[in-house]
């Protein structure tokens, strides 16, 4: 039911909201996450930022990623579609739809499949600066963490898990 | 009578993958590789690995930012490794 993609072309938001929702009235609500390039980092401004993955792995990972969400939550579809290759400021970088019935579930469901993404779906980034230098973006903690609150397990759980 | 020799020479190797800057630390996206026997686990292929080049070393020098694959599916140092198996290792993931 899941809609995963891995692509270096952009992708259309409007699309892909009408490729969910064609020829269905179950759905009350759409939960949206779209990233983008920022153009700074660390306070330096980047000139492009580039996206690698690990192929062989990537849609699995994804797949996945949208499994455990469709466990969780009652959706009646979800999309998630990522873009490798250089991009640069301002491009899109990742899409994340999910639909319910009610928004709630829309929406953390968006909110636990971005969260999930940034930690288990297997691409790296790096950043290009107008100097020239090009730095590996590196994971944070942040991200860990938003992603353990999501665990369902004891709360020491999550605890340990954010360091 | 003839042996398909490397055939049979790959299919008892590891191919082992690389990426974002354990490529470029290493040198290599990929390459494969035949350990002894004893190298079972994803922990003890790392300390095998570290004495192919000093690349290699570099690339492992702090462990805990390296993360890992076994057939594409998340790893630790305790995951059997088996001839044949795709083993990857990778910084920990930045997407999103």
């Amino acid at each position: 039911m899941a809609k995963v993609r891995v692509q270096q072309e952009d992708f259309d938001i409007g699309a892909e909201f009408a490729a969910l929702s064609a020829g269905r009235t179950d759905i009350g609500g759409l939960g949206c996450f779209v990233g983008t390039v920022r153009e700074t980092a660390k306070g330096r401004k980047i000139v492009s930022m580039t996206l690698e993955h690990y192929p062989a792995m990537t849609e699995r990972a994804l797949a996945r990623i949208a499994a455990e969400a469709e466990s969780r939550w009652p959706l009646l579809g979800c999309t998630l579609i990522h873009r490798v290759g250089t991009l640069l400021p301002g491009d899109n970088i990742v899409l994340v739809l999910a639909a319910s019935a009610h928004r709630q579930a829309a929406l953390d469901a968006a909110g636990f499949l971005i969260d999930w993404l940034k930690t288990r779906a297997p691409f790296w980034k790096k950043e290009r600066f107008a100097d020239g230098d090009e730095t590996w973006v590196e994971a944070r903690a942040e991200d860990d963490a938003a992603a353990a609150k999501w665990w369902a397990g004891p709360p020491s759980r999550a605890a340990a898990s954010t360091g | 009578m003839n042996q398909p020799a490397p055939t049979v020479t790959r299919s008892a190797g590891l191919t082992v993958l690389y990426f974002a800057w354990l490529r470029e630390r290493t040198g290599t996206a990929e390459e494969v590789v035949a350990p002894p026997v004893e190298v079972a686990t994803v922990g003890a292929l790392i300390d095998w690995l570290i004495r192919r080049s000093p690349g290699h070393a570099t690339a492992f020098a702090s462990r805990d930012t390296v993360r890992c694959a076994v057939n594409q599916d998340f790893a630790d140092p305790e995951t059997p490794v088996r001839p044949g198996d795709e083993v990857a290792f990778f910084p920990p993931v930045t997407g999103g």
